[in-house]
């Protein structure tokens, strides 16, 4: 028998103006038909941190996730606004292609195309138009070494993508989305699939990644949240119930089901 | 005492069945037994067919070179076929059937690429519901009604249009091309619907329009599957002979247009089939076009099974 817990207790926490933010919802709603799978999510991204994003399964985290660069477009209905650069993403009329450029997205499972590690990272260069051949190979360069994948790949870039370990093709998604240099990643869940030392290699990444970009990571590993994020939000049955620095999340949870979801005595 | 004596016993004698009970047969083994039989007889009766068929067709196709003594090249590349008066040159039919094989190959796979991409990336609904259906339909139809509707149809329209007498390399295009492109398009929609989902979600993550998706990740991983499709389709259209038979004009003579009579193997045999005698050069020769469209057809398979080794081997390099 699941506990039943107030959706009216949360604790959330804003920020002053003087953080500077990546991205930002405001009431945030998601329907899949008649499932109402998120409700009011208020949530503030600071720039250059990692943000965890902590719950049960099912509690709506990659809802909310794939909500942020508009990946629910045709499978979900998103209503509220999704602030980014002042300019609210969710309106119909933004260029969904643009704001995924910007705001790249790394999968649960490694999904790398059955094409070649290079073409992996050049296939969406090129789909953003980019030409110039010295150029790609520097980005593949830049962006392999970014995902801390080169030194085990440089020599092999003709190879097929789907002949890497797990672990080397998460690195392979990851270095896939920063080639095209966004401002933000998210990650849903991307070491649910991995072994623990590949797993610590991802983590070493995102650390490394965090100087130049800001993360939202989707994790049901409260020990990965407490390794890597800054802040991090707990979802519960659709709801966002409390959103806290780490160590606050961890150390002195504010509300009682947050209380209970880290002391692992949930339900 | 004596129950222990008596437990010690019924042990000992339990444990020296052991080998037997575990050797002996129960129903269950039987059934495999039976099960096993059963399989391998059929798969007998099955090879012992086609083997003795390809035995048949191939001795009595090579009765024209060994019996009647015609040379290879010239039943190859020979152009004049009048079997009657010993002329068994077979280049006009097997031009014939590569050129209405090979045409409306090329007529309907985009058209069948365009309505399986429309099935299962544009409208996948209504793919479901409206088009699944009439493809199915249409595969369903038997040749004959295809080969009537070309022949009240196509040959008329064709006679009007161009001129002639409608009949021609180009009817026969048209008719097979409607046959083959339900064949074509399901398959192609299968192949489609292979392609793992997560492709495609991971090419939209990265910014690429719903067009590149298609064109340069879906297509291109699904292109093993649709490649086979077309080679089906063509194998189809390659061993079609009533259809093609009511429209083609049945002249075996060199097609020097797309509009004038011609024919393909196929059509020779079913139109030559019955006014021979077994035995004679006429019937021989019919067996070696016979020959011809087996090989052929053997070409087809195996370029199917070279298209999905190199298909998986691509996965795995
Ligand atoms: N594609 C979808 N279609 C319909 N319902 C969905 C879909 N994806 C998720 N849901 C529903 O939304 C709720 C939240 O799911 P999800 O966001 O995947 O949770 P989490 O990522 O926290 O495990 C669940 O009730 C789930 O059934
Ligand atoms: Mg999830």
């Amino acid at each position: 028998m699941l506990k039943q817990y107030s959706f009216e207790e949360t604790a959330v926490q804003t920020f002053d103006e003087k953080t500077s933010l990546a991205m930002k919802t405001e009431n945030l709603q998601v329907f899949y038909g008649a499932n109402h799978a998120m409700h009011d999510a208020d949530l503030a991204f600071p720039k250059n941190q990692i943000t965890a994003l902590i719950g049960a399964s099912g509690s709506g985290k990659s809802t909310y996730l794939r909500s942020l660069n508009r990946m629910n477009d045709g499978i979900a209905t998103v209503t509220g606004k999704i602030w980014y650069h002042n300019v609210d993403i969710n309106e119909p009329t933004v260029n969904i292609y643009e704001i995924r450029r910007h705001i790249g997205m790394v999968f649960q499972r490694p999904n790398p195309f059955a094409k070649s590690i290079r073409e992996n990272i050049v296939y969406a260069l090129r789909a953003n138009g980019l030409k110039n051949k010295a150029e790609l190979e520097e980005r593949v360069e830049k962006s392999l070494r970014g995902a801390a994948l080169w030194d085990e790949v440089k020599d092999s870039l003709d190879k097929s993508a789907l002949s890497l370990s797990g672990g080397q093709q998460q690195r392979l998604c990851i270095a896939r989305s920063i080639a095209m240099e966004p401002d933000v990643l998210l990650l849903d869940e991307p070491c649910s699939a991995l072994d623990p030392i590949s797993t610590v290699k991802v983590e070493e990444t995102l650390l490394e990644l965090q100087k130049k970009y800001s993360i939202i990571i989707v994790t049901h590993n409260m020990q990965q949240a407490a390794r890597v994020s800054s802040q991090c939000a707990f979802f519960h049955l659709g709801h966002v119930m409390e959103y806290t620095p780490t160590g606050t999340m961890f150390s002195n949870p504010q509300i009682p089901v947050t209380q209970d979801y880290i002391a692992g005595s949930f339900g | 005492m004596e129950q222990t004596n008596f437990q010690l016993k019924k042990q000992k004698s339990q444990s020296n069945d052991w080998s037997a009970r575990l050797h002996h047969a129960t129903r269950a083994t039987r059934e495999d037994w039976m099960g096993k039989g059963i399989s391998y007889l059929c798969i007998g009766v099955i090879i012992l067919v086609v083997a003795s068929m390809l035995w048949f067709i191939t001795s009595k196709g090579v009765a024209t070179f060994t019996q009647n003594h015609v040379s290879l090249t010239k039943f190859l590349f020979g152009t004049n076929w009048a079997p009657d008066q010993g002329h068994i040159g077979a280049l006009p039919m097997i031009v014939g059937s590569f050129a209405v094989t090979f045409a409306a190959a090329i007529v309907a796979t985009p058209f069948a690429v365009g309505t399986a991409i429309f099935m299962t990336e544009i409208s996948p609904n209504k793919g479901r519901k409206l088009l699944q259906p009439v493809i199915e339909l249409l595969v369903g139809i038997p040749s004959v009604v295809y080969g009537f509707i070309g022949l009240a149809v196509v040959v008329p329209f064709m006679r009007h249009v161009v001129g002639g007498s409608g009949f021609g390399i180009i009817s026969a295009t048209f008719v097979l091309f409607v046959m083959v492109l339900p064949t074509i398009t399901s398959m192609t929609v299968d192949s489609l619907r292979a392609v793992p989902r997560h492709f495609k979600e991971a090419s939209l993550a990265l910014g690429a329009t719903r067009w590149q998706t298609v064109s340069r990740v879906i297509l291109r991983s699904a292109t093993p599957g649709i490649l086979t499709a077309v080679i089906f389709g063509m194998a189809r259209a390659f061993g079609e002979a009533l259809a093609v038979q009511m429209v083609i004009g049945n002249a075996a003579i060199m097609p020097k247009n797309l509009i004038s009579p011609a024919s393909t193997l196929t059509s020779q045999l079913t139109t030559g089939i019955g006014d021979t005698i077994d035995g004679t050069l006429p019937n021989n020769a019919l067996w070696s076009l016979a020959l011809i469209l087996l090989l052929m057809s053997l070409f087809f398979n195996a370029l199917v099974r070279v298209i999905a080794k190199r298909g998986q081997l691509k996965h795995e390099r």
